[in-house]
């Protein structure tokens, strides 16, 4: 038992245990796989890319290939739209000071669900214009949100904001839905988006989301003492001086940004953004200080994980990534359910 | 040091008015008591004063308005304490003091050891030092109100607002807020503004009390001025009797009729 701390920090211990974890993820989604590879040549493969660095793997051109162009994207993807996820959800969670909010609280779900359904059926599944579609619908859904929201209460309020993301939701989805009823022939390509997946990626996808996940976990990260600042409630927060309403459009562009980017390269992969923030909360403290750079890795280790789990129980056909998520998530929130009482008092 | 002044201050929720045109001038070292019947517009006043809700009129401290003044700037001037403060339940206390250092550090700057000694040191004068790395979930009615004060204290303002500071409290821990908050008025020179329900306590520690009815102010001066039954029994529907203490203090007391039916 260590004394208890007047300021609880970011601990360095807690920051390496995160970052071992989230190494020995890439490393066991780099291993393992449908094609037995040696660890060892796997390992010599990517250390030969370095630069610097001459290492013959003894792997062939079609093994090479395996690791460089399937396994290792598909690793750092995974990695990515996990940190993005649950660092938005940690960041919505702050700023709308409720415990259930999630990634997908302001229509970003829908509204990519409807981009990715309209270029599905537009273009088929393995055009490039689905990305480019959810990311849009993502985008869109947020901005109506937003000016719902405002027009509504006066922007004053979360409250208002998180009832216009309700309708929104609703809204588009009903679009969605219908679109998808009008081309039946499609239904199994927007199911299998809907669900979640990385099935079909390689670095491209990888370059679609790095920017908008590198600029969005920044602003987020650089925010997460202010997070701890509206914990304190919108009117004190603005006694202390901090202008709650730029805040909020602040960290919530930085979220949609991020999440829309992640959605239009994964699809709809649930619960990462309550999963992980909560664990971190449960483990390691409630301030934001903490909460949103130990998401960042966690976020990351867990999709990775979840991920290699996709591919791997009913190899060679694969399970969708949202179900691996929401089928770890679901206990485990029934858990955090259980303990809020203590962890989210009024 | 210096005090807060307020001119035609008016506020109105959805056109409905709770503050109808209200002066005020509360020096450095004074403590102004805001009082007057449920609705009359305590709250809506000090929230004026502190910038929570949009108002018309003018609020100055040291004669620098804060119309044009930076959010961050203005809560360098004057620290509000709610009625019912939010205090997160996994917070430390420090913690919570600590965010009173807000407006003295940059939009995303991180806070730094001095801001930690200044929290702590708030805490310490707030004599809940012992308190500093309790949980904020686990702390009584009394402590908590130490702690809020403490992190209005951290903000180093030069205007205290507040908004029922001893309600929900019992009598002994009533006095030891407002006998602290008296303390930090007379050693900083801070310029005290607070509703208070409880009249007794409003005659005894401010030295000047502004009755408020339906966003007006009704009266305004000492508490024998202000507070006499008729006033009482016409803004407040109050039967009171004036009473005075050993040392002459205040004492107003609630009286019941006698009983219509003759009994007890």
């Amino acid at each position: 038992m260590t004394a208890p701390r007047p300021v609880r920090r970011l601990s360095p211990l807690a920051v390496g245990i995160a970052l071992a974890l989230l190494l020995g993820a890439l490393l066991a989604g780099l291993l393992v796989g449908a094609v037995g590879l040696s660890p060892r040549a796997v390992l010599a493969e990517v250390a030969d890319r370095l630069p610097f660095v001459s290492v013959d793997s003894g792997l062939g051109e079609q093994g090479a290939a395996i690791v460089w162009d399937l396994r290792l994207p598909r690793v750092v993807l995974a990695a990515l739209v996990g940190a993005t996820l649950a660092a938005a959800g940690a960041a919505y969670q702050g700023v709308f000071r409720n415990p259930l909010a999630d990634p997908y609280l302001l229509g970003v779900a829908a509204g990519a669900g409807l981009g990715a359904t309209m270029g599905i059926v537009t273009a088929g599944s393995a055009s490039a214009w689905v990305p480019a579609a959810a990311f849009a619908g993502a985008v869109v859904a947020v901005l109506l949100t937003y000016a719902l929201g405002g027009a509504a209460g006066g922007g004053r309020s979360g409250t208002t904001l998180v009832l216009a993301g309700v309708a929104v939701a609703a809204f588009f989805t009903a679009v969605q839905t219908f679109v998808q009823q009008r081309h039946a022939d499609t239904v199994r390509e927007v199911y299998s988006w809907i669900l979640g997946r990385l099935s079909t990626v390689g670095w491209s996808e990888v370059g679609l989301l790095a920017p908008y996940a590198a600029v969005s976990l920044v602003v987020l990260l650089l925010h997460r003492r202010l997070l701890d600042v509206l914990a304190v409630g919108e009117e004190e927060a603005e006694t202390l001086g901090v202008s709650v309403s730029r805040v909020r459009l602040v960290v919530i562009a930085a979220a949609t940004l991020g999440t829309a980017a992640a959605v239009a390269v994964s699809g709809l992969v649930g619960f990462v953004g309550i999963v992980v923030p909560h664990a971190v909360r449960l483990l390691a403290g409630s301030s934001y200080r903490v909460i949103l750079p130990l998401s960042v890795l966690g976020g990351a280790a867990f999709l990775v994980l979840a991920d290699l789990g996709a591919r791997t129980l009913v190899s060679p056909s694969e399970v969708p990534l949202g179900v691996i998520t929401a089928f770890v998530g679901a206990p485990f929130f029934a858990v955090v359910l259980r303990s809020s009482r203590k962890g989210w008092g009024p | 040091m210096s005090g807060i002044s307020a001119r035609g201050l008016e506020v109105r929720y959805d056109g409905r008015v709770a503050l109808a045109g209200v002066d005020l001038d509360v020096a450095a070292g004074e403590w102004a008591a805001v009082v007057g019947p449920n609705g009359a517009g305590k709250t809506s006043l000090l929230r004026a004063l502190a910038g929570t809700v949009p108002s018309t009129g003018m609020v100055a401290v040291g004669g620098m308005p804060r119309r044009g003044m930076p959010r961050r700037c203005w809560a360098r001037l004057v620290a509000a304490v709610a009625q019912h403060p939010v205090l997160p339940a996994g917070m430390t206390a420090t913690e919570d003091v600590l965010l009173g250092r807000t407006p003295h550090l940059g939009y995303l700057a991180a806070a730094g050891a001095a801001d930690v000694a200044a929290a702590l040191s708030a805490l310490e004068r707030l004599d809940a030092g012992a308190l500093a790395a309790r949980p904020l979930g686990s702390l009584s009615g009394g402590e908590r109100q130490r702690v809020v004060l403490a992190r209005a204290l951290a903000q180093d303002p030069e205007v205290l607002l507040l908004d029922e500071p001893t309600a929900s409290l019992d009598i002994g821990h009533q006095q030891q807020v407002l006998d602290l908050v008296d303390g930090l008025r007379r050693e900083r020179g801070l310029a005290v503004v607070a509703a208070l329900h409880d009249l007794t306590l409003a005659a005894q520690y401010a030295g000047r009390l502004i009755l408020l009815d339906r966003g007006r102010v009704a009266a305004e001066g000492t508490a024998a001025a202000v507070l006499t039954p008729e006033a009482l029994a016409r803004f407040s529907g109050a039967r009171v009797a004036l009473l005075r203490g050993p040392d002459g203090e205040m004492v107003v007391a609630p009286r019941r009729p006698p009983a219509a039916d003759g009994a007890g």
